[in-house]
């Protein structure tokens, strides 16, 4: 299944160059259409098996064996990796359809699908790894893609640094991940999944607690929660069949998924599921009230992607990995047609970003706007949409566990209702103003709508936001989302025993939720454009994250550089070395009148010097 | 414990150091000769050199952890010194590394040098030297060799070097000469004891024998320091490093890639052969505080490249990190550690000196090592910049590629004995990752300015003499399995010495992983229970 991926990236790798546009994108779309295929063909056999029976290790080949330690590089296939593999590569693939026309005329276009197919390797040797190291491998491999291609148009210093300030803010969250793997070793003595889950009782108190919160620093890092949230928005500097792929759809749900699968060691432990669910809560939240307030098409859409993905901790931090995971495949679907379209109405304006000079698109963009409505009713959580259905179950399982969670919770979906249909209402509603000329520019032209190989993929994606949440609908218990992964989750699963009526009226809050948001939005921003009082500069500068840290660990530690290079080694260390060298030229210029200069002399008293010390050691084992 | 076996027909190692010196020699006298027929002698030589180390790797029994390929003959009869070489799975591979780097050295550096002819015959001797150190069972023999590699080391970085080149290679070779001061005492101070604790045995210098020898513990203190100092600055480790930065920078391309790459590499095979075979117990008294060490070299290091401009200063800081870490995995005292630092070894020196090759190519063309002149080369030269970033990614520890496996061995294997070295160290990585992509973005990514813009990118030439490296690093990162295999044994051995001498054990998991814990379930009665839920 990876191999696929693997190969294309091979192929164009060596001769992408000379391929040339189009023919590289698609042969790195047919690669990754390889792995989907295999992907279908794994997951129907799976699925043909009795529900215990759903479990496999495939291995390849030794990695690494010293000693007690042994990695295999071999993956384990089960239900849940099966569901991640088949979201992944669909959505890859339709993104790499859409990259064949999003990335035209580029220069390095055969370079973009090189990294996108390497993305696409790692990103599956994460999710099928049968140990913890091997996931760290695809973790950073998709780091590393995410690197590249952040920094892919490295001609702006914008995206050079995004790019770097990922990288940088990621391997943060992978010293985390490696103490947690040292802990695991030092205490079980391997790092495959299942003889952890075996031997799990080992790790039982603190040390669960130790190894489940150092995860999740990792996973805050990946899957950009607070503390560390605040490299996802910079990283909207990438292309975006980029920012729609990686940073929605999979790689930042990453972190999601590493929990889901450490779910037996989490179920030790409801410190760190507190710490964890609280976390996911606050994040949801703040990352909703910033998105309120951006002018960036795409920079709402990255701070909803964070408070989206907030959901999705808050449902592990509550036991309710499958609520999780649900989310998980419902938004890599309505997100990643979000920003498809947006890429779409950015395409259509020539590289326009900025909010506030769309408008009126609708008329302009029908396939565009048809399948934005679908994702954006989706996202707000409107039924019977797949975001209503998927946001629900969290909400659900995180009434159980706390209702203060759930009440902040509520509060961001209304936010989330609000923001969204603040984005549709300036893009598509209101007046042309991209018409408008800005200071010192000229008006754009009229907007195109994108070629069929763009649309095609808007179109699927659409549907699949707006029916996915027929897999996994309360009152059906057969061939389900919750039946099939069950077993996963078996030992840890908290299974929610609302009563239906209990159900009924939170999912009626939900609704009604939704539906607020949209209506607050719609009387404020269906005809006006700016409104101060609710773009304040605390919001757009992201409750000043990144000033925070600049001020508190950035500039004190680029003083600590200089300090230890420019006075500690240059003055102390250096200095004390050829102090000790001026010291014993000056000794030797005194001397000089008591030697006689000549070579037998020096070598006379370096052989007596030698001997001093020879005999100074000997005597403290003879006498 | 150093026990020989498996004694050759043919005298592999003897050949193998003697080759590059027969040729060192032979190009000297080369005086007329045309620079063609120079690098083609010096060529085939370094080239058959690698050939028949590979011949050795490949004949090594790879289960053995024992010496292997072991000549010994008597050399100067009155002193006991014997002309004594083996090889184990641990010097093989340093062995190789030189084999290795000689070659591209040679290729990437004789074409474009004033005087060829020296420059040829003074690597070569370069490497017979450093191969003899990396093979000597004497210690006399490895004090000459070690003292060896001085010469002509500083004749190149003398003779070809940059702008301030007399300074750095003076300083350089007092500083070091000053450390093997301390070096040559001790291994007289060993001898001398060994031979009074056994009278009959006569004066000797064998690696084997002198094992055999036992220090009051102060004795053993001052003796394990005294090898130490040579090691330590040879390395060099944290504090003795600030010959380093002037001696990598000045050095020509090829002398800083031998500098760092290979010659570093005796410092801390010296403590990992000798400090440890010698001195268990020292070794093991003084192991917190050559941690300690090693973590603030780690931290300082990549603090201190944080604040460089000079990106040959850069990666000389960077190499002082790195040698941190072979530190911290040698003085763990677990199979996962010193495994770790032998493999961190191999990988640092095809990294740094990839790193180097790459930087003097930039220098060849833009004149410049200043980041702040350089911007934007990634338009120009993708190539030069893909294969950069590739090795970046190397030294920063992406897995897939060689450094993380050594890193993952060496910090894992740190965190079993001395936990909270080992997450102080694991900071490190963090820094390391700042500083190198803040390097790359500087010098590759932004927008060309005239200056920068009519860089060449790598010529065919170039690339076939990088390809080698890439293609280690990348092949050590998916399957290192080959080179575990025969380093973990050669390991084994010492630590089960170090062990036996001490009456200390390394933690269960490190040599039997799981089936540790599971006894210990069944001890206890605990097996694995099922969860209830809330």
């Amino acid at each position: 299944m990876p191999l696929f991926a693997l190969v294309g990236f091979l192929v164009l790798l060596a001769f992408g160059r000379r391929i040339g546009d189009p023919v590289a994108g698609w042969i790195g779309t047919l690669a990754i259409a390889g792995s989907f295929v295999a992907a279908c063909i794994t997951f129907a056999g799976l699925s043909h098996l009795p529900s215990g029976a759903r479990e496999f290790t495939q291995t390849y080949f030794t990695w690494i064996s010293v000693g007690g330690l042994h990695v295999n590089a071999a993956i384990l296939i089960d239900p849940l990796s099966m569901t991640m593999a088949m979201f992944v590569t669909g959505v890859s693939m339709l993104i790499h359809l859409y990259s064949i026309g999003y990335m035209k005329k580029d220069r390095d276009y055969s370079k973009f699908f090189v990294y996108l197919n390497l993305f696409v390797f790692s990103m599956l040797i994460l999710v099928l790894a049968n140990n913890l190291l091997l996931t760290f491998v695809g973790w950073e491999g998709v780091g590393v893609c995410s690197y590249w291609l952040v920094s892919f148009w490295f001609e702006r210093d914008s995206a050079a640094s995004a790019g770097k300030k990922a990288f940088i803010y990621n391997r943060v969250g992978d010293v985390g991940f490696l103490l947690a793997m040292f802990l695991v070793f030092s205490k079980v003595g391997t790092l495959n999944y299942l003889s952890v889950f075996a031997n799990r009782h080992v790790l039982a108190g603190g040390t669960a607690t130790a190894v489940m919160l150092l995860l999740f620093l990792a996973a805050t890092g990946k899957s950009a929660q607070i503390p560390l949230f605040n490299w996802l928005p910079d990283a909207m500097e990438g292309p975006t069949p980029v920012s729609a792929l990686i940073h929605a759809a999979t790689m930042v749900t990453a972190g999601v998924y590493l929990l889901c699968r450490m779910n037996e060691v989490l179920a030790l432990t409801p410190d760190a599921m507190w710490v964890i669910a609280i976390v996911g809560g606050v994040t949801a939240f703040v990352a909703a009230t910033i998105a309120s307030a951006q002018q960036d098409i795409k920079k709402v859409l990255a701070f909803s992607t964070v408070s989206q993905i907030g959901y999705m901790v808050l449902a592990v931090g509550s036991g309710a990995y499958i609520a999780a995971i649900f989310l998980m495949v419902c938004h890599a679907f309505y997100k990643g047609l979000l920003f498809l379209g947006a890429g779409s109405v950015i395409h259509g304006l020539e590289d326009e970003q900025d909010l506030k000079r769309m408008g009126r698109l609708r008329k302009w963009l029908p396939w565009t706007y048809a399948t934005f409505l679908v994702a954006w009713l989706s996202i707000a959580g409107v039924p019977p949409f797949s975001g209503f259905w998927s946001k629900g179950d969290v909400l659900t399982n995180v009434y159980a566990k706390s209702p203060a969670l759930w009440a902040l919770g509520v509060v961001t979906a209304v936010l989330t209702g609000y923001y969204m249909s603040r984005l549709f209402f300036l893009a598509f509603y209101g007046k042309d103003r991209w018409k408008d000329p800005v200071p010192g520019g000229a008006a754009h032209h009229s907007p195109h709508e994108s070629p069929w190989v763009m649309r095609l993929p808007l179109v699927i994606l659409a549907v699949f936001s707006a029916l996915a949440g027929a897999f996994d609908l309360p009152w059906v218990h057969h061939y389900d989302f919750a039946s099939w992964l069950a077993p996963v989750f078996a030992h840890s699963l908290y299974l929610d025993h609302e009563g239906t009526v209990a159900q009924w009226v939170l999912a009626t809050i939900d609704a009604v939720m939704a539906f607020v948001g949209i209506g607050v939005a719609w009387h404020l921003w269906k005809s006006k454009v700016n409104r101060p009082e609710l773009e304040r500069k605390f919001l757009i500068n992201v409750w000043y994250w990144d000033d925070f840290y600049d001020t508190v660990i950035g500039r004190p530690s680029q003083s600590l550089a200089r300090f230890c290079a420019g006075v500690v080694d240059a003055r102390v260390i250096d200095g004390a070395v050829n102090g000790a060298a001026s010291l014993v030229r000056a000794t030797g210029s005194q001397a000089r009148r008591l030697q006689s200069g000549y070579v037998r002399n020096y070598a006379l008293g370096i052989a007596f010097g030698t001997a001093a010390i020879v005999v100074f050691v000997l005597s403290r084992t003879w006498w | 414990m150093v026990t020989m076996s498996h004694t050759p027909a043919f005298p592999y190692l003897t050949v193998l150091v003697l080759l590059p010196a027969g040729g060192a020699l032979v190009v000297a006298a080369m005086m007329k000769a045309p620079k063609w027929a120079l690098s083609a002698v010096a060529m085939v030589t370094s080239l058959a050199t690698l050939a028949l180390s590979v011949v050795v790797l490949v004949l090594l029994h790879s289960r053995n952890g024992r010496f292997q390929f072991v000549s010994n003959h008597v050399w100067v009869a009155s002193l006991g010194v014997h002309w004594y070489v083996g090889v184990d799975g641990i010097s093989i591979f340093l062995v190789l590394l030189a084999t290795v780097l000689f070659p591209i050295v040679l290729a990437s550096g004789i074409g474009r040098r004033l005087d060829a002819r020296a420059f040829a015959a003074w690597m070569l001797l370069l490497e017979a030297a450093c191969i003899g150190s990396f093979v000597s069972l004497d210690l006399i023999l490895f004090f000459l060799f070690f003292e060896l590699t001085l010469v002509p080391a500083y004749f190149i970085i003398a003779g070809w070097g940059y702008a301030r080149r007399a300074y750095a290679a003076l300083k350089f070779f007092i500083y070091t000469f000053l450390g093997s001061v301390f070096l040559l005492v001790g291994i007289l101070a060993v001898a001398f004891i060994h031979q009074h604790q056994h009278p009959g045995s006569g004066l000797t210098f064998a690696l084997p024998a002198l094992e055999h020898t036992h220090f009051s513990s102060v004795d053993g203190i001052l003796l394990f320091l005294a090898f130490t100092a040579a090691f330590a600055v040879k390395a060099p480790l944290f504090p003795f490093h600030t010959w380093s930065p002037d001696a990598y920078t000045e050095a020509p391309t090829g002398g800083s890639m031998i500098l760092a790459a290979v010659l570093a590499k005796l410092g801390t095979y010296g403590i990992l052969r000798f400090d440890l075979n010698l001195f268990p117990e020292a070794s093991k008294t003084m192991a917190p505080w050559i941690l300690t060490i090693a973590v603030i070299g780690i931290l300082y290091g990549a603090i201190v490249a944080c604040a460089q401009r000079d990106l040959k200063r850069i990666v000389t800081y960077s190499s002082m990190a790195q040698i941190g870490f072979i530190a911290l995995g040698t003085f763990a005292f677990t199979t996962q550690g010193l495994t770790g630092g032998v493999l961190l070894m191999v990988n640092h020196g095809l990294i740094v000196a990839a790193l180097f090759l790459l930087i003097g190519w930039i220098h060849e063309r833009r004149k410049t090592w200043q980041v702040t002149e350089l911007r934007g080369l990634q338009a120009p030269a993708p190539v030069l910049a893909a294969v950069f970033t590739v090795v970046t990614m190397a030294s920063i520890g992406l897995p897939g590629l060689n450094g993380f496996v050594s890193e993952f061995l060496v910090l894992s294997g740190t965190f079993l004995t001395h936990r909270w070295w080992a997450v102080v160290a694991t900071g490190g990585v963090v820094i390391a990752a700042i500083y190198l992509l803040w390097a790359y973005q500087q010098v590759f990514h932004g927008k060309t300015d005239r200056a920068n813009e009519k860089t060449r990118d790598l010529s065919w030439a170039e690339r076939a003499a990088i390809a080698p490296l890439i293609v280690l690093i990348v092949f050590l990162g998916v399957y290192p399995k080959p080179v575990l295999d025969r380093i973990t044994p050669a390991v084994n051995r010492l630590v089960d010495r170090v062990e036996l001498v001490t009456h200390t054990k390394q933690p269960l998991v490190a040599r039997s992983g799981p089936a540790v814990v599971k006894d210990t379930a069944a001890d206890g009665g605990t097996g694995p229970s099922p969860r209830g839920s809330r």
